[in-house]
């Protein structure tokens, strides 16, 4: 009932405080289940890139969360099940765990996935080693399109620990999307999703130098 | 023509009537020059003068809508553009993360309470809210995050972005709390004065450049000033401000001399921040504006020239 119109005001709250500026340049939106993979400085990172999304491509596209950190207190939870309609994984993986397989049920059900592979939020420069999750997803359903996705300036505007959004101006580029090549060996795949994304990166960006 | 013939309304109708008239024969000459030139549909400096003149259009009647509305909507209005020019500044300048809270205060409250002061009227406070108190708060600030890299240097350019967005902008609608003799209820045709001879300015550097411009002034700095575009551009202006005496309390030869110095700040402020685009490696502050580029890019004049023109008027006029 109430989870569309919080929803929206979420996303339109975060675009024009950060009066985010969108590069579509390697693929623009589409339908289709796509896993959008993003550098991590900031928690507000997996709202930002939902919210740049059109409505339609919106309803069909689910930020992977930590279920450690969002399933704590109610309000939380109800945000992140209800109104984001997260795919929640532990982070501190047990026996029997299968992140893996709560991945894969959306994609193949014809939704898309927003993750940050780095794992953690990225105190520094650059980009962190990328987790192998998302070449298990490849290999088990290689025809997935993985979509890089640059954040710039979000860690300023609300960095680790912040709770108020700084208005400064984010920009958040698309890149060209990646699929896994017939025998792509995992090391080779995350390298080239690590490159694909880090030359996203804006030339005269200052955030490096902020951190 | 007197003032007095003209009740305030009436006046403030007149000067949209004849920017909207000035608007219509440059929208007519952009649009004559992408049908008549051979390469006019694509040729990037018409295709940048069309989008120019249409931005101008929005930004008219965003003024005249805030006219229409009042002192209040006015205030408002020029606290956004301060928003907006602030945040462009800083979101391309080196802050870390000890200065987030310094940065907060800046934002949620500096600013509001700068525009505040004038809907309240108390100008002591107005004056020195900023160069004073928040040049003292904000290092305090910024020192509890307890990182010391290059940490004059970045209070220093948080302080400098307040000035220039914030405090020296917000003199534009700080001229509605001058209490002129003969002059009351006609605060808002300063600010047309103010706004109309410096934009023109602008505006006209522009076109003198276009058209005979030769010697570059410093294409280090700004690649696309003349010679000929100032001397022209301020020339022009100063011309319009004092054919625009009848709206001021300034007799006509004032009118010119002060329309000269706001007009030469002006073009001073454009060069000033010109100089950091350049030395940030940027063209322009943002991609607000179609055309233009950012919202500082379109004000950078307006800061420099609007203190001076409150306090000439409040020293002189009041």
């Amino acid at each position: 009932m109430l989870e569309k119109p919080l929803a929206f005001a979420f996303c339109a709250l975060i675009r024009i405080l950060t009066g985010t500026r969108v590069i579509w340049r390697g693929t623009a939106p589409e339908m289709r289940a796509r896993v959008y993979y993003a550098n991590h400085r900031s928690h507000g990172d997996f709202l930002l890139i939902w919210a740049i999304l059109p409505p339609a491509a919106r309803a069909v596209t689910r930020p992977v969360a930590g279920s450690d950190y969002w399933l704590r207190g109610r309000i939380r939870r109800y945000l992140i099940e209800r109104v984001f309609r997260g795919v929640l994984i532990d982070r501190h993986i047990k026996r029997g765990d299968d992140p893996i397989g709560v991945m894969l049920q959306p994609l193949l059900a014809g939704e898309s996935l927003i993750v940050f592979p780095e794992g953690t939020r990225n105190q520094g420069d650059g980009i962190l080693p990328f987790k192998p999750g998302i070449h298990h997803l490849a290999s088990i359903r290689p025809e997935t399109e993985f979509v890089p996705v640059w954040i710039e300036n979000l860690s300023r505007a609300l960095p680790k620990g912040g709770m108020l959004v700084v208005p400064l101006l984010c920009t958040v580029t698309v890149g060209t999307p990646i699929t896994l090549e017939p025998g792509e060996r995992r090391a080779d795949f995350l390298t080239r999703c690590q490159n694909a994304l880090l030359a996203l990166e804006p030339a005269d960006s200052i955030e490096h130098e902020h951190l | 023509m007197n003032i007095s013939e003209y009740t305030p309304s009436h006046t403030l109708l007149l000067i949209f009537a004849g920017i909207a008239g000035c608007l219509l024969v440059a929208s007519a000459i952009g649009l004559l020059l992408r049908i008549c030139l051979k390469d006019g549909r694509t040729n990037p400096v018409i295709l940048n003068l069309n989008a120019r003149i249409n931005a101008w259009w929005v930004m008219v009647l965003v003024l005249a809508l805030a006219f229409w509305g009042g002192n209040t909507a006015v205030i408002v209005l020029f606290a956004f553009i301060s928003l907006q020019t602030l945040r462009e500044y800083i979101s391309i300048t080196y802050t870390r993360r000890g200065d987030y809270r310094a940065l907060l205060w800046c934002f949620f409250f500096f600013l509001p309470l700068q525009y505040g002061l004038i809907g309240a009227g108390w100008y002591g406070l107005f004056s020195i809210l900023i160069p004073v108190y928040a040049f003292l708060l904000l290092p305090i600030s910024s020192s509890l995050g307890v990182d010391t890299t290059r940490f004059l240097e970045r209070a220093a350019k948080v302080q400098w972005g307040l000035m220039i967005c914030v405090y020296c902008l917000s003199h534009v609608p700080a001229l509605l709390i001058l209490d002129i003799e003969g002059f009351e209820g006609r605060n808002l045709q300063l600010i047309v004065f103010l706004l109309l001879t410096v934009q023109s300015s602008d505006v006209f550097q522009y076109v003198w450049g276009k058209l005979l411009g030769r010697h570059k002034l410093a294409p280090e700095i700004s690649p696309s000033k003349t010679l000929e575009g100032l001397v022209g551009g301020v020339l022009t202006s100063t011309a319009v401000g004092a054919a625009l005496w009848w709206i001021t309390p300034f007799l006509w030869w004032q009118a010119a001399l002060i329309a000269l110095i706001i007009n030469v700040l002006g073009f001073f402020g454009g060069f000033v921040l010109s100089a950091i685009k350049r030395d940030r490696g940027i063209k322009d502050w943002g991609h607000m504006i179609e055309g233009h580029g950012g919202m500082l890019d379109r004000v950078d004049s307006i800061s420099f020239s609007a203190p001076i023109f409150f306090h000439i008027l409040r020293y002189w006029w009041t």
